[in-house]
């Protein structure tokens, strides 16, 4: 019965299948591993841009210091090689890592133009290889964050208007077991998980090729867990919330931080040493951490048994505080 | 005491003498506000009792308090010789409830929703029987979302129904529905009546509480003011019918109550916005009397009915405020 109120809920099967497939896309579109970016650069003489041309990493153009400037002030071009009596002088903001590149890419190309020969001579292999791409690094990022977002929203959502439409309490005064009702949220949930997870996977395998490097069986049960500790929390959310403004507003409040501070996009380890207790035991957190460790690394349950122990913990946790505080009324 | 297991549906012998539902001292707070104050209260087998009040008389508390949806802070709730605190489950099994605006999932259909609460009775009767019941035949498949007013309660009716219940709570069954809704709830309770189920149900219209219910509470502030059978009740205004008049705006046109309340078989005066109210004993020996007072203070009639006296005019003797102020 509930797996059929969610299919009639269109918006609700948007959210779930829909819109991580277009994040996916969007975000792999945007990362995709094209060749290195070629540099934008000016220099002040045509005998200097001749030289840097030489560089495959650059694009030159000839531009007075006056023009070279401004094009700089607009990011137009990365660097400005300005042609002096004793030398060269490079002008470029240091703390833009592309403009650090073309620093190195122009001295060299500059460099050898000029007569420079390599002391070490040195040769480039170039590493594709599947895991170590961004995209392999963002998809069980978004798996943790959709699995996240449909726990959460699925589960408070319904509960919170069935409590606002007096639907919960007509429902304690039949005979109907409490833990039941509960219960059978937590299992069309399961249901849909299996579906949501592997729409979700399968794009991205077929889309980006992405790995999967652990046993399968247990990255399916690394999902059932993390389903099961959101779900718990978004009981939690869901015990008092009498209206959906104030359960939207609680799950904005739960979820934002982890948005950011969880890795999905980038890794948690960025974020100061202060922090990172806090950041460390959030719970999508550890549910990102135990995904790639098992898509990207292969790792075994036991090797991931710190993420695993922290969401066992707030499931268990979230789901003892939530049946003593829920509302029913 | 019988057991009150021994008890199945209501072909049988309805445990005899015990009353269906026992309340004695009942209090119960919300913060400041007290909504039941000291309220005692018996219905017996096999009856239907109605709760009648304004709004905000402590009724539908009252009510949630006997469905077990409530607690207490003071005062025992017996149903069925059971008690809520532990007798919890057998109750639920043997009672059945429709609440004051409930609305069920908009999604689900009406076949679908009744299915769902037949589910949680361990014997009742069937889902198409209970369609039938209600009359939702052609509404079957139709979504809970896209129902009437009417047809959502008795959906909600039905819902209540589904477990066979001995015990039957309705609150406000047919507030907000229009006439024709009205009447077809009320012959749903006629039919349950009939089964010989005990009904209580409350209400703010006093036309429902008379026609439907054997004895009614009259609730006001959170206490029972008056009970009994409607007839009884009315019979303590010690006048049957009423006197509706109002005068012609002149100059003096005070009207001087002390000869009219000398008139023999006038029980009390009220005045309401200009409209005067005696309640008469006998119509035929008191109206002549009433004109010839009137007329003898000079006033001129612009206004003259009478009514028979109804649980209404009852409130309004023992509050001075109708049922509709609120």
């Amino acid at each position: 019965m509930r797996f059929r109120l969610f299919l009639r809920e269109p918006e609700a099967v948007f959210w779930t299948f829909i819109f991580p497939i277009l994040l996916a896309v969007g975000l792999g579109i945007a990362f995709r591993n094209r060749p290195a970016d070629v540099l934008q650069v000016g220099a002040t003489t045509a005998q200097l841009t001749q030289a840097l041309a030489g560089d495959k990493g650059l694009t030159a153009a000839t531009m007075d210091e006056a023009a070279g400037t401004r094009a700089l002030a607009t990011g137009n071009i990365l660097l400005l090689a300005i042609q002096k009596p004793e030398g060269v002088e490079y002008k470029f903001d240091d703390t833009n890592p592309d403009a650090r590149t073309a620093r190195l890419l122009a001295n060299r190309a500059i460099q050898t133009a000029a007569g420079r020969q390599e002391v070490v001579s040195a040769d480039d292999l170039l590493v594709h290889e599947k895991g170590a791409r961004y995209i392999d690094f963002v998809v069980p990022g978004l798996l943790g964050m959709n699995l996240m977002g449909s726990a959460m929203w699925g589960l408070v959502f319904p509960l919170v208007e069935a409590r606002q439409k007096k639907l919960l309490k007509r429902m304690v005064a039949s005979p109907m077991p409490r833990w039941q009702y509960l219960a059978s949220f937590l299992l069309s949930r399961l249901l849909l998980l299996v579906i949501e997870v592997a729409v979700f996977l399968g794009f991205a395998v077929l889309a980006f090729g992405v790995p999967f490097r652990g046993p399968l069986w247990e990255l399916a049960l690394l999902c059932v867990l993390t389903s099961v500790a959101f779900s718990a929390l978004g009981l939690l959310v869901s015990s008092r919330a009498k209206t959906m403004e104030a359960a939207s507003g609680l799950l904005n409040l739960v979820m934002l931080p982890m948005w950011i501070l969880s890795g999905i996009f980038f890794s948690a380890s960025r974020f100061p040493a202060a922090i990172q207790p806090l950041v460390r035991a959030l719970p999508l957190t550890a549910a990102n951490d135990a995904l790639r460790g098992n898509m990207l690394q292969g790792m075994s349950l036991g090797q991931l048994a710190a993420p695993v122990a922290i969401l066992l913990a707030w499931a268990a946790a979230a789901f003892a505080v939530s049946l003593r505080i829920f509302r029913w009324r | 005491m019988t057991d009150s297991r021994n008890v199945k549906t209501l072909t049988l012998d309805p445990g005899g003498n015990t009353p269906s539902l026992l309340l004695r001292g009942l209090r119960k707070a919300f913060g400041d506000v007290v909504a039941v104050d000291g309220l005692d209260m018996e219905v017996k087998r096999g009856e239907c009792f109605g709760l009648l009040g304004p709004n905000g008389a402590g009724k539908t508390t009252t009510i949630e308090i006997c469905e077990g949806l409530t607690e207490v802070d003071a005062g025992s709730v017996e149903l069925l010789g059971l008690d809520w605190r532990t007798g919890a489950e057998e109750l639920r099994q043997r009672i059945g409830v429709q609440l004051q605006e409930t609305q069920f999932p908009d999604k689900l259909t009406v076949e679908e929703t009744l299915r769902l609460f037949r589910s949680f009775y361990r014997k009742g009767i069937s889902v198409d029987e209970s369609i039938q019941r209600a009359q939702l035949e052609e509404k079957r498949g139709a979504r809970v979302g896209l129902l009437s007013g009417g047809q959502k309660q008795r959906l909600a009716m039905a819902c209540a129904l589904v477990g066979d219940p001995e015990l039957l709570f309705l609150d406000e069954p047919t507030t907000g529905l229009d006439p024709q809704a009205r009447r077809h709830l009320w012959d749903l309770v006629d039919q349950l009546k009939q089964s010989g189920r005990t009904i209580i149900l409350t209400t703010h219209y006093m036309e429902e509480a008379e026609r439907l219910c054997d004895r009614v509470a009259i609730m006001d502030h959170g206490r029972v003011i008056a009970q009994g059978t409607t007839q009884q009740l009315i019979a303590s205004l010690g006048a049957e019918h009423v006197v509706e008049f109002a005068v012609a705006e002149r100059e003096s046109s005070e009207v001087n109550v002390a000869p009219l309340l000398a008139i023999p078989g006038v029980q009390s005066h009220r005045v309401d916005a200009g409209l005067h109210q005696l309640s008469v004993g006998e119509l035929h020996t008191a109206v002549p009397s009433i004109f010839a007072a009137l007329d003898g203070q000079g006033l001129e009639l612009s206004e003259f009915r009478t009514h028979s006296a109804t649980l209404e005019d009852v409130f309004v003797s023992l509050t001075g405020r109708t049922l509709r102020d609120e």
